[in-house]
């Protein structure tokens, strides 16, 4: 481990923080924009498709405009022309088509839940009952929901504008990889089923659109965790100079990727208040959200894996059907997904030759797109299970096929035969700190002697990289107005304390938190003594925000840069104060101090004053600013990628199905930890989205495209009851990138936990001969596998 | 998801709340502890023009002990029912099934009369008041009446209530000698509605089982009687052959329907799993 930070720095980094708004949030002070009332405002709701394909015949709202309460309704015919369609296609993902999309449904409605008219009224309520006012008629067309319609020649495109239902293909191929099959000791195969699920965040989405006509401003409350990337859209879309439209996002309820996408709500507010010269309130409520929130995964994945007599393994070749909307979510696309379960699949094994296929489906449910762990939960899944079924082929334990087949770590730098290039990673002393962590020798002995008594516990691997920092290579060189790079702005208040405005957000993941930490390094000063201010796109430097793990690693690295940069422009400063060079100085402790000796030469607080109140008093010439902007984009490589590894310990009632999670490991290495507190609350959350998805969150649709499950009752999400132990380790291995060295980490709990969780049910079933292939793993499936009750009605692969 | 508009009465005492429903020209809906009605008036399932508030009718509410066995107040709270001495002592199967019903935010204010009308064939309590031949009080425009929890449950979300009749307290009668109760169910989580639950009650009788109550929960439109498999219960010693068969049994009482998670022969199969689990529980309590 380098050390990077000079040691007589008080260092903050790296220590357990408590995160700041915490505090705040449990004392009931959290600003949502849920919370928000603003004078004059009102409410929206809408009038949304009840089939998932059809054509609009009759659309009345004239009873509807004359109910109580209400102040305007709205069809296609009122606000799509205020504002440009938006097509969710980018120019890096060769061959993808789209349809666009535009405000409200126009003659043709794709999904259920798709928004036909909008009402706005004095309350929702009344918005509501104005809703049921609105007289709506609509042939039904053919619905192209699940894999066997959209795959079907005949049948016709999920949105008339579409030639096909195929959105993109893609395939990679490395020129062995043929060769490597025909030559194999062993090939291994299976087909994965991955369900549909939904965010299901607390704060639902929310928006207020407020635009006032006399200074030409648009004010948009959103709850988003990327602000500048809809400043950008609003501008666009409406047609308004960028920096006359400001986003504000206060505290945000969970974002995990699905606020960072456009929708027709929040197009529908902001178009409504620039009609209306008023603030326009929408939040989503609960069956809102599961019809109109990006959905996630829906993948139906082929795979064989091709190893030699030792258990190495020489390739794989994989076939990624996705499932998404009736059209390409925009900005990101809702191929994203896709693209990397093709290119993750054996990324943490020296595997030298690949085949990989992508097809991404269109089909007449909501839009999917990037929810957290895009894409890594799949071919981890994948690639984790074949590597169990080969172990158990050439009778290797699971843990040994792994160590014979990770990339070493001294092997780096390296490529993965789908192309991702890693600097370093740490696979094998992650596998050798996971086996001593959860005591697997003495697991696997427990294990033996309970399957004596009749009880059958199961212990799942599943080791996993992780895509974080990415650079403009992920969105921006397809042609999408999506910011790899941040800003900040730091200065010294006439106090002498510090203030940082940074264009990366929070969601309550501590970003705030780790800001205060890297900034008061820089300055000498403690995070308390640091304000930062962040989520509003008039207040701070412009920036990606959040997506993607890039919070800490780019976000902490401008912060990093820019305090360095305040805290040289300080020494200047007093330097000229005290007729001492600034390359002498330092700042400790709160003050300006002597660099070599510690010696405290001038407060802060002091220096403050004399460049705040009396300049005059300084030698001409002198600089005397107090505040710094910096920007950083990521350089070098294009992701910085991590890695890690995670074990689950179930028991199975094999009469019931009924999975119970008894213990969960995590080994992890995401760089330079800057506060290890909340990386563990990172993991421990993206864990627990991941099991849910093993076990219990799916979106169930029946033939014609209904929604059979839009409420929390039907819809399980993990709850704590349900929730194991979750054990973590670190490995700590900086990125070289940059000066603070740190990765990402939000999404690497999600990436592996559902694998671990499903080899360890498959381990479990062993006895029995039966397999799991499908998440999530509800009693019924693991039944079925079981031979109990019948297996669900096998879809065609064509 | 924000309620039609509607009126709201505080009802003081019964005849208040039943004069009200009286002038509502039927469009009235009592409002106990809210839990169901609030949702399905926010999702506009139903939208009655007035909600009588019964929840603070004194003579619907408390526990109490008498010759005729246990009275529980319809507007009495589940929390009440997981926690009342009297109810442990005298029907601990309610306050066993009272666990499994929801969380306790719910368990807090909803309440077992309101959970009784309901007749979510999901709903745990039914089971049980029918497994314990309970008796529910009613009182209505007609004056005051009682039906036989066995005769209460008609079909989905319908009882035998007539139009403004409002549930006034379940009775439950002194247990039999030597009774032996179980309840239990299979959950996806904790507090879920169950994919099958049961209630059980034997009353041994010279050393075989005398009187036997198996009520399923969730399989059915209703709360569903095996009939059975208790009748292959009766007159048998408890040994694992008798499990086997009342297990079996099952499948003749029972015909659940598919669901998008759970097809109906897995349902089948594991009511016959839980009754069998049910039934070595007990076993292992008879003396
Ligand atoms: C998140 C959640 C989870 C739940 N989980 C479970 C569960 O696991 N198991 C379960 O059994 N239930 C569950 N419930 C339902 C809960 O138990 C309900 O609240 C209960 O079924 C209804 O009781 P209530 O007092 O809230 O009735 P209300 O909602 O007030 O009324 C329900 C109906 O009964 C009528 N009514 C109420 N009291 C009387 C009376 N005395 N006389 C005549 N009519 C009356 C009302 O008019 C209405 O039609 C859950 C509820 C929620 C919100």
């Amino acid at each position: 481990m380098t050390q990077r930070f000079a040691p007589d720095r008080p260092a903050h980094i790296g220590q357990p923080h408590l995160r700041r708004n915490a505090l705040r949030h449990l004392a009931g002070r959290g600003a949502y924009v849920s919370d928000l009332a603003l004078p004059r405002m009102v409410h929206a709701a809408f009038l949304r498709s009840p089939m998932a394909h059809g054509r609009i015949t009759a659309l009345d709202l004239d009873e509807a405009r004359a109910a109580p309460g209400v102040i305007a309704v709205y069809s296609a015919a009122d606000l799509n022309p205020m504002c440009q369609g938006w097509t969710g296609v980018l120019s890096h993902f060769a061959g993808m088509t789209s349809p666009a999309q535009s405000i409200l449904a126009d003659q043709e409605v794709l999904w259920v839940g798709h928004p036909v008219a909008m009402v706005i009224a004095r309350t929702r309520a009344e918005a509501e009952d104005a809703c049921e006012k609105i007289l709506l008629d609509i042939d039904d067309l053919p619905a192209v929901a699940g894999f066997a319609p959209a795959l079907d020649p005949d049948m016709p495109a999920a949105a008339e504008a579409s030639a096909s239902n195929l959105c993109f293909r893609a395939e990679l191929k490395t020129e062995g990889a043929a060769a490597a099959f025909d030559g194999a000791a062993l090939v291994v195969e299976g087909e994965w089923r991955f369900g549909r699920h939904t965010a299901v965040t607390l704060e639902p989405r929310a928006v207020v659109a407020d635009y006032d006509p006399a200074s030409g401003q648009l004010t948009v409350h959103h709850g988003t965790q990327t602000p500048f990337q809809f400043q950008d859209v609003y501008a666009r879309q409406f047609g308004l100079p960028d920096n006359r439209v400001r986003v504000i996002s206060p505290d945000v309820g969970g974002s995990f990727g699905m606020k960072l996408h456009l929708y027709h709500e929040e197009m529908a507010t902001v178009a409504a208040s620039l009609k209306l010269h008023r603030p326009v309130r929408f939040v989503a409520d609960r069956l809102e959200s599961f019809t109109s929130d990006i959905h996630a995964r829906d993948h139906k994945v082929k795979a064989r894996m091709a190893l030699d007599g030792q258990g190495q393994v020489l390739a794989m070749e994989v076939l990624d059907r996705t499932l998404i909307g009736p059209y390409s979510t925009y900005p990101r696309t809702s191929v994203a997904e896709g693209n990397q379960v093709i290119r993750l699949m054996g990324a943490p094994y020296a595997m030298p030759d690949y085949h990989g296929v992508l097809e991404v489906l269109f089909q007449n449910k909501v839009q999917t797109s990037q929810y957290r762990a895009v894409g890594h939960p799949i071919a981890v899944q994948v690639t984790e299970a074949l590597i169990d079924l080969a172990a158990e082929k050439l009778g290797l334990d699971p843990f040994e096929m792994r160590a014979r087949n990770v990339v070493a770590d001294d092997a780096y730098p390296c490529a993965s035969a789908t192309g991702y290039r890693f600097e370093k990673l740490s696979h094998q002393e992650s596998l050798r700190r996971l086996r001593a962590l959860m005591d697997y020798d003495g697991l696997r002995a427990e294990q033996a002697a309970l399957r004596e008594k009749g009880i059958h516990r199961g212990i799942g691997l599943a080791t996993f990289v992780e895509i974080t920092n990415p650079g403009a290579a992920f969105y921006g060189v397809g042609g999408a107005r999506i910011s790899a790079q941040d800003g900040a702005v730091v200065r010294l208040t006439p106090g002498g304390e510090a203030h940082c405005a940074i264009s990366v957000t929070e969601q309550g993941q501590g970003t705030e938190t780790i800001i205060a930490q890297i900034v008061a390094d820089q300055l000498g000063l403690t995070p308390d003594q640091v304000k930062v201010v962040t989520g509003d796109t008039d207040a701070t430097p412009s920036g990606g925000a959040t997506w993607a793990c890039r919070g800490a690693g780019i976000g902490g690295e401008t912060a990093l840069r820019a305090g360095r940069k305040l805290a040289e422009q300080l020494c200047r400063i007093a330097g000229a104060i005290l007729q001492a060079a600034p390359e002498s100085l330092a700042l400790r402790g709160g003050a300006v101090v002597d660099a070599a000796t510690g010696a405290e030469r001038l407060a802060l607080a002091e220096l403050a004053r004399i460049a705040t109140y009396r300049p005059d008093t300084l030698p001409e010439g002198t600089d005397n600013s107090l505040s710094v902007a910096q920007h950083f984009a990521p350089q070098g490589y294009p992701f910085g990628f991590t890695n890690g590894v995670q074990a689950a310990w179930v028991e199975v009632d094999t009469e019931t199905g009924l999975v119970k999670l008894l213990k969960h490991w995590v080994v992890e290495d995401c760089g330079r930890i800057i506060n290890p507190l909340l990386v563990d609350e990172q993991i421990r959350g993206g864990v627990v989205q991941g099991l849910g998805a093993a076990l219990y969150e799916e979106c169930l649709y029946d033939d014609a495209g209904q929604l059979l499950n839009g409420s929390l009752a039907d819809y399980l999400v993990p709850m704590a009851g349900e929730m194991p132990d979750i054990l973590i380790g670190h490995v700590e291995t900086p990125t070289e990138d940059t000066i603070l060295g740190a990765k990402g980490v939000g999404e690497a709990g999600t990436a592996a936990a559902g694998a671990a969780v499903m080899n360890a049910v498959n381990d479990a079933l062993r006895p029995f001969g039966a397999r799991l292939c499908q998440t999530p793993m509800t009693p019924a499936r693991i039944l079925a596998a079981l031979g109990i009750g019948p297996t669900e009605r096998d879809e065609t692969w064509n | 998801m924000k309620a039609p508009p509607f009126a709201y009465r505080l009802a003081e005492d019964l005849p208040q709340a039943l004069d009200l429903y009286a002038r509502s020209a039927g469009d009235a809906v009592y409002l106990a502890g809210g839990h169901s009605i609030v949702p399905s008036l926010s999702l506009r399932l139903q939208a009655p023009a007035l909600l009588i508030d019964i929840s603070r009718i004194a003579a619907l509410a408390g526990v109490s002990l008498g010759p005729e066995g246990l009275r529980i107040g319809a507007t009495t709270p589940h929390a009440v029912l997981l926690e009342d001495p009297l109810v442990a002592t005298h029907a601990p199967l309610l306050a066993e099934a009272a666990r499994h019903v929801a969380h306790p935010a719910i368990r807090n204010r909803a309440t077992f009369g309101g959970n009784l009308v309901l007749a979510d064939p999901a709903s745990e309590f039914p089971a049980v008041v029918r497994a314990l031949r309970a008796e529910l009080e009613v009182e209505g425009p007609e004056g005051a009446r009682q039906i036989a929890a066995e005769d209460f449950f008609l079909d989905l979300y319908t009882t035998a209530l007539q139009p403004g009749e409002i549930l006034r307290a379940v009775l439950i009668p002194p247990p039999a000698p030597g009774q032996l109760v179980a309840f239990a169910e299979l959950a996806r989580r904790q507090g879920d509605f169950a994919m099958v639950g049961a209630a059980v009650r034997l009353v041994p009788k010279a050393g075989v089982i005398g009187t036997a109550d198996i009520v399923f929960h969730s399989v059915g439109l209703t709360p569903m009687r095996a009939v059975a498999a208790e009748a292959a219960l009766i007159g048998q010693a408890l040994d694992a052959a008798t499990i086997a068969a009342a297990c079996a049994a099952v499948a003749q009482d029972l015909q659940p329907g598919d669901d998008p998670v759970l097809p109906a022969a897995t349902r089948l199969h594991l009511a016959g799993v839980l009754l069998g689990r049910l039934l070595r529980r007990v076993q292992g309590e008879w003396a």
